[in-house]
């Protein structure tokens, strides 16, 4: 009886189970991601008051408001969203096909060395309006090549692209560490800004040019994912390669021409780097913006529209970040720490949103008690 | 009958409801399952057979409700709960390591004290075999078993862990009649020995044959339960369909029968050297109804996928006769779009719908342009006719849908099969292939989908029809083909065929088969 009694007693019902949600009016999921924001501000606060011992009203007005006080933060904050957004636009056609190139960062980086290389041997040979269109293909053709490399080993022996593109990474970082070398003979491997081949400037603003490059660019991929043959045929690869091949698609054939798009456009990024912000280059160039561009194009769904949004929250919670900690005098470290946080939360809740707990009721624990 | 009377509750299930997200998967289940009886889960797909069976295995965990074993209540929430309250349940794809022998595979995961003797659990599990008339050889490794074997494995891995009540998902789909008649035997065999058996079913004949009592399922919700031997197959469909139903279908006989696609002597031999097709050669008729028979998996993927460009044939021809000019054009090793554009019109529902013929994620309109989208020189897509088309398929098939920008992943079963075969005969095809295309389809879905092929075969359409419930094979069939390993070991007369001189063919191999008589074969 006693036995009986304590077996019963340990097959309680769960406290809560996990069940799938249908799909969640628009409505909802906005709210759902709303209260992360705020539930993850909320926790920050709280994290850094117990730290810093500052009010976090004050810390949040100085992440907040303190970003947009001056207009030269905020253009800065336009320019990294720009070149961010573009590298997330180039990763977003290969990404829809269900291709994890997470080497936009080497891809980026052939294309800042491609544009050097020819700022810095044809620079003051030839007139600017030739050298600019010059640095400008051959940054597309390095980036594409890149791209391309990983891609005809997939289409042709099915290798793993992931890893593929990570090792691309590494020799393209080795490939600026060497020309830095054979660029500066004094062996600082620091390079000069160049002073020819620079980006035109317009409305007398530096970052004019690339803001419209890429404005015009997420339309142009917007259009091309969604209303072009081509575009249509990356969604049927991604989505089931059996579906491409029983309609007659060439998978290797789409693999390979969506990573040339693909690597072209971080080309164009390099290009967009080299050429119009740094007119240098470092191995630091890419800056961990391939990486990161993988975030942005993952939380925007792989929308181009919606990306310009998750790019502005990444950099955003970037530069408010270090606002603050420049403000209060804190370690570089801690608005990473805070970023890392919100981001936790803000992708967290897609849980919520695709799932729901359901919590033991009352009812059946009364039953429980009684029996 | 008083089975109720003389024998004690095994287990009940009360007031139990599971949802996934909306969709109601069972509502508000009575059932109630006696010691020493074959019970019957009968309803159609997607009527929540499967997931009230796997509330009580301990895969899902019901929202609401309560079950008892024993008369007492139990909370099941995985399967070892399920195993500890002598409950297991031999699901419908086989969960069984390749490379293990059959004991390997029977023990595993069972924690037993002291060192783990292999001959002992080998003794134990002839033991149970010889208990109940199974034939098994506990050292032959799994990959070298049949499908039967397989099932049978499985069936003493729950024996072994001392279950008394025994749930088999779909037990017979994937055997030959044969090997049904052989289960049935051991599964009267362990109700006698006071087990209680449950077998989820969408076959009547199966119920009428084995059980003592049906459960009738339909739309999540229990209709009733009743004794087997005081009901009849009308009755039951009309419990799981909800009104009465014509279960016949009309087979009107050819017209202007001429060859349409002749395959001859096509071999193929698979990555690992096995080889998939075997010496076939068949005919496939203009408005004729070609069936396909076998067990799962004995080449009529294949089959259909060389003639459809997917698979690259060793030797052997495939040659389509124009309908238009009478040219012959031989389709071997042409990919899709080259039989397309060689303007062979050739149609084809592949068995896996969402991961070949459909994209799940894209809407209706954009899966009805799979198979036109190229057309024209524009770099864009032109998606006003797919729509036209994705609405006058959705109005003539009766499409169940909020529109045509819902994903087709989100639509029933049947609905998804209609939206492919629309798809597929909107080109009225010269050739029309159809593999399994009322899996996992309701009643009146299928018999919908019947009618469509027998539509296009009057049309004129050589119609090729891969099933496996056999009697809808000799109903709807001009001509039934049976394959074996293959390899073709029989064409016979579908007016003619009997369901058992089937079942024999399909188990019976090419050299038995070419000794036995040379003349029931080709023509």
């Amino acid at each position: 009886m006693t036995a009986t009694n304590k077996k019963a007693a340990k097959q309680r019902e769960p406290l809560f189970h996990v069940a799938k949600r249908d799909a969640v009016p628009l409505w909802k999921s906005l709210l759902i991601r709303l209260v992360a924001l705020a539930l993850a501000f909320l926790f920050c606060g709280l994290l850094t008051f117990l730290i810093t011992r500052h009010s976090p009203l004050e810390l949040y007005e100085s992440m907040f408001l303190d970003v947009f006080r001056t207009s030269r933060r905020v253009w800065k904050m336009i320019k990294d969203i720009a070149v961010l957004l573009c590298i997330s636009l180039a990763v977003t056609p290969a990404f829809r096909m269900r291709f994890w190139n997470i080497g936009a960062e080497g891809q980026v980086l052939v294309g800042c060395l491609a544009t050097t290389a020819c700022m810095y041997y044809l620079g003051g040979k030839v007139p600017d309006h030739l050298l600019i269109p010059i640095m400008l293909v051959s940054a597309l053709i390095s980036g594409a090549v890149w791209g391309l490399i990983p891609a005809v080993f997939k289409a042709k022996w099915n290798t793993n692209e992931t890893l593929f593109t990570l090792m691309m990474n590494y020799i393209a970082t080795y490939l600026v560490a060497y020309f830095l070398l054979v660029w500066t003979p004094d062996g600082s491997s620091t390079l000069p800004r160049l002073q020819h081949g620079h980006l035109p400037v317009f409305f007398d603003n530096d970052y004019a040019l690339i803001v419209m490059v890429v404005v015009a660019l997420t339309l142009l991929m917007y259009v091309y994912l969604y209303y072009s043959k081509q575009g249509y045929e990356i969604s049927v690869v991604g989505e089931s390669e059996n579906t491409a091949r029983y309609v007659g698609i060439s998978v290797p054939r789409v693999i390979i021409r969506t990573m040339l798009v693909s690597g072209a456009v971080c080309g164009l990024a390099g290009f967009l780097i080299v050429g119009g912000l740094d007119h240098s280059i470092t191995t630091e160039s890419a800056g961990g913006r391939g990486f990161t561009a993988i975030m942005v194009s993952w939380l925007a769904k792989f929308n181009p529209i919606l990306m310009v949004a998750t790019s502005f929250l990444l950099i955003f919670l970037d530069h408010g970040a270090a606002r603050m900690s420049q403000d209060f005098g804190m370690s570089d470290a801690f608005p990473k720490v805070i970023t890392g946080i919100i981001l936790f939360f803000v992708i967290g809740c897609e849980f919520f949103i695709n799932y729901r707990l359901v919590f033991r009721t009352k009812a059946s624990a009364k039953r429980e008690e009684k029996a | 009958m008083n089975a109720q009377e003389s024998k004690a509750i095994a287990l009940e299930m009360k007031n139990v409801s599971k949802r996934f997200g909306s969709v109601v998967a069972n509502k508000n289940v009575d059932l109630t399952v006696y010691h020493g009886e074959i019970l019957a889960i009968l309803g159609e797909n997607g009527c929540g057979k499967t997931t009230l069976m796997n509330m009580i295995s301990g895969i899902y965990y019901p929202d609401e409700g309560q079950v008892f074993v024993d008369g007492q209540e139990v909370v099941i929430k995985s399967p070892k709960d399920a195993f500890r309250h002598k409950i297991g349940m031999i699901h419908q794809h086989f969960k069984l390591v390749d490379l293990f022998t059959a004991t390997e595979n029977i023990i595993l995961g069972l924690k037993e004290e002291g060192r783990v003797s292999m001959a002992g659990a080998e003794q134990r599990v002839r033991e149970i075999a010889d208990r109940y008339g199974f034939h098994i050889d506990p050292k032959k490794k799994i990959y070298e078993m049949s499908v039967s074997e397989k099932q049978t494995v499985e069936i003493i891995k729950v024996l072994y862990r001392n279950a008394d009540i025994l749930i088999l998902d779909e037990p017979t789909a994937v055997l030959t009649p044969q090997e049904t008649e052989k289960l049935f035997a051991v599964l009267r065999r362990m109700r006698d020995d006071g087990k209680s058996v449950i077998i989820i079913t969408h076959k009547l004949h199966e119920v009428l044959s084995l059980t003592d009592r049906v459960a009738v399922l339909r739309r999540g919700e229990h209709i009733a339960t009743v004794n087997t031997a005081e009901t009849n197959e009308n009755e039951l469909t009309e419990m799981m369909v909800g009104k009465k139903i014509a279960l016949n279908i009309h087979r009107s006989d050819p017209k202007d029968v001429c060859d349409r696609l002749v395959v001859s002597h096509v071999n193929c031999v698979g990555a690992d050297g096995i080889k998939l097709l075997d010496d076939v050669s068949f005919t496939a008729r203009a408005g004729e109804i070609l069936g396909i028979a076998g067990i799962a998996g004995s080449g009529q993927r294949e089959l259909l996928e060389s003639i459809a460009g997917l698979q690259h044939l060793d030797s052997g021809e495939i040659v389509y006769h124009n309908p238009k000019n009478g040219e012959a054009v031989n389709l071997r090793d042409k990919t899709p779009l080259q039989i397309r554009e060689l303007g062979v019109r050739l149609s084809f529902v592949p068995e896996d719908r969402l991961g070949m013929g459909l994209v799940g994620n894209m809407d209706i309109t954009d899966n009805m342009m799979l198979r036109s989208y190229r057309k024209g020189h524009s770099l864009f897509l032109d998606r006003k006719k797919p729509r036209n088309l994705a609405e006058d398929i959705i109005k003539s098939l009766e499409i169940v849908t909020p529109g045509t920008t819902t994903p087709v992943r989100r639509l029933s079963g049947g609905n998804v099969q209609k939206v492919l075969v629309g798809r597929e005969i909107a080109s009225s095809p010269a050739v029309l292939m159809a593999a399994y295309p009322v899996r996992g389809l309701d009643i009146n879905s299928s018999y919908a989908i019947y009618n469509l092929l027998n539509t296009q075969k009057e049309n004129g359409t050589a119609v090729i029809f891969v099933g496996e419930d056999l009697d809808v094979l000799i109903e709807l069939c001009d001509r039934i083909l049976v394959i074996n390993s293959g390899a073709v070991t029989g064409i016979v007369d579908g007016r003619t065929a009997r369901k058992e001189e089937l079942g024999l063919l399909m188990t019976k191999t090419r050299t038995e088969c070419e000794e036995v008589t040379d003349g029931d074969g080709n023509e």
